[in-house]
């Protein structure tokens, strides 16, 4: 076990002396290093997406599990009463912090977008609404909604989970579609990098003939191959982190623009992710080059 | 025994270039191989290092079938048989030293090349060009940079396909004595040479057996020639 890390640290630590037989090649280099940055690039918005996806279901959910609604509709001459009762329920209710029915006031700029300033709410016979605050893990709707129908007839309560249930669907979807695209960025670039570790063992078929001639086994010479990617692919996606940061850092802030969109970015802590990138990428380049390199050191006399 | 051939033939797809030819070789001895040209000499050499594999027969390399050779045991046999191939074959972005000190570094003893890497390049009067690249050698140069090479790792069996091709007498005669040198530290030679001079020029020096590959087959040739 210790054997083997001390191996692997080895190859990846490595043995300058392996990496000057091979003679470097321009092309599969830039190859490397251009695709590792590009897929960094990509994966630093993946990553947005999914942070802030994260950040935004949580934000909905936890908004609106706290607040909930009733409504009540009643005859003019028992919405004093109904009200009063309810209010009185609601207190003794656990999982209640605060009940409050809405003042005329509140009710009319509620309805001011669609009927305008100077409706007269208090000639209209328009429920009553009250809202309800929840504390610790929340009420129980069905008990609730049971004691409210035998006391309270005319309530109506709206707990929002309607409105909540397929707005945290959506952004469950949007954060699984954020780790998806992580996962194909990781495969694209594993097939990138097989296809120029292939490029660079085929260029070099000369090389690795004479350096099995004097005595070198297949894992000295893929160590020499794969230690190169890796290090290329490590740079690489640090250069695209970098520059995509400076992407997201510079997105037009969320205070002005609002929205959705504005919020794609990273938060305190959530910066960690991007540290990640890189190791990642040099992972995937040490596996894709080292497989390449025994299976074509194998196919190779 | 070092290197045992055993009834082997070999064809690389048309006819066989020899057959049932058999062929041992005892630690310490010394052979010349000779023949003319395109009758298999490389070709037998090739076998006795496991570049090739027999096509018949049995050849054994310290004692193990080189068939039943896995790629790794494969590279352990050359580190142990140090061969001047007949083209040479040097990694032309190195320098020279860097080449000579190949097979050290490949078995991770690059930290072994020091004096006596110094020691062999002057040697094989290669001090002056060590830092330049092969393709800048002349062909005897790059032959004796090759000698270096094949004995750095101080190899049980030293394989040579014609070492003196493209040298001058005195340059051949100084590469003999190496080599003589070599088999009196009880390491195992085996020359193939065109050049009877230089087998002519041993026969004072060390008591060798001369091998003759024609028409497919191998002879024990006369000490006259
Ligand atoms: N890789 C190969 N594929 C096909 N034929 C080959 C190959 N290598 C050598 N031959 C043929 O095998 C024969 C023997 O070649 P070999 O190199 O063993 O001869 P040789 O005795 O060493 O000749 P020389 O003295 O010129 O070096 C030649 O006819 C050559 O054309
Ligand atoms: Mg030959």
């Amino acid at each position: 076990m210790s054997l083997q890390l001390r191996h692997s640290l080895s190859l990846m630590t490595g043995d300058k002396q392996a990496d000057r037989s091979v003679p470097p090649t321009g092309f599969t280099a830039w190859l490397t290093l251009f695709t590792a940055a590009a897929m960094a690039f990509l994966a630093v918005f993946a990553l947005a997406l999914s942070t802030a996806t994260d950040r935004l279901a949580d934000r909905w959910a936890a908004e609106l599990a706290r607040t909930s609604t009733l409504r009540i509709s009643a005859p003019e001459d028992q919405m004093a009463a109904q009200t009063a009762a309810a209010i009185r329920l609601l207190e003794t209710t656990p999982g209640v912090a605060e009940a409050r029915p809405l003042t005329d006031e509140e009710q009319r700029t509620l309805l001011e977008p669609w009927f305008g300033p100077d409706l007269p709410v208090e000639t209209l016979p328009i429920p009553r609404l009250i809202e309800i605050i929840e504390e610790g893990e929340g009420y129980d709707p069905t008990g609730l909604r049971a004691r409210l129908q035998a006391e309270v007839p005319g309530a109506v309560l709206d707990d929002h989970t309607r409105w909540r249930e397929p707005l945290v669907e959506a952004a469950n979807r949007l954060r699984l579609l954020g780790w998806v695209s992580i996962a194909l960025i990781a495969a694209s670039t594993g097939a990138m990098i097989t296809l120029a570790a292939q490029a660079a063992l085929s260029a070099n078929a000369q090389v690795i003939r004479v350096m099995r001639l004097v005595g070198a086994t297949d894992e000295y010479i893929a160590s020499a191959f794969v230690r190169r990617f890796t290090i290329r692919a490590f740079n690489g996606a640090f250069v695209g982190v970098v520059l995509g940061g400076i992407g997201i850092l510079f997105l037009p802030d969320t205070e002005v623009a609002g929205g959705f969109l504005t919020g794609l970015g990273f938060q305190g802590g959530e910066w960690i992710w991007l540290l990640l990138v890189p190791p990642l990428a040099a992972m995937v380049a040490f596996l894709a080059t080292w497989a390449a390199a025994l299976r074509n050191l194998r196919e190779q006399s | 025994m070092v290197i045992e051939l055993d009834k082997v033939a070999y064809s690389y797809g048309g006819g066989e270039l020899f057959s049932d030819l058999s062929l041992t070789m005892a630690p310490g001895s010394f052979h010349f191989l000779t023949g003319p040209s395109g009758a298999g000499k490389t070709t037998l050499l090739k076998l006795c290092y496991g570049e090739l594999t027999a096509t018949a027969g049995q050849a054994r390399i310290f004692g193990q079938d080189s068939r039943t050779l896995s790629r790794d045991q494969v590279a352990m046999v050359r580190r142990r048989i140090g061969v001047v191939h007949q083209d040479c074959q040097f990694l032309d972005h190195l320098s020279v030293a860097e080449n000579v000190a190949l097979p050290l570094a490949v078995s991770g003893r690059a930290s072994e090349a020091g004096q006596n890497l110094s020691d062999l390049l002057a040697w094989v009067g290669l001090t002056g060009q060590a830092a330049q690249r092969p393709p800048e050698l002349s062909g005897g140069e790059r032959q004796r940079a090759a000698l270096a090479r094949a004995v750095i790792m101080s190899p049980d069996v030293i394989i040579a396909d014609e070492p003196t091709g493209n040298i001058d007498w005195e340059m051949s005669q100084r590469l003999l004595r190496l080599l003589v040198e070599l088999n009196k530290m009880g390491k195992t030679v085996f020359v193939a040479t065109h050049d009877l001079n230089l087998i002519r020029a041993a026969k004072s020096q060390v008591s060798a057996r001369i091998l003759r590959l024609k028409d497919r087959r191998l002879q024990v040739a006369g000490v006259d020639l």
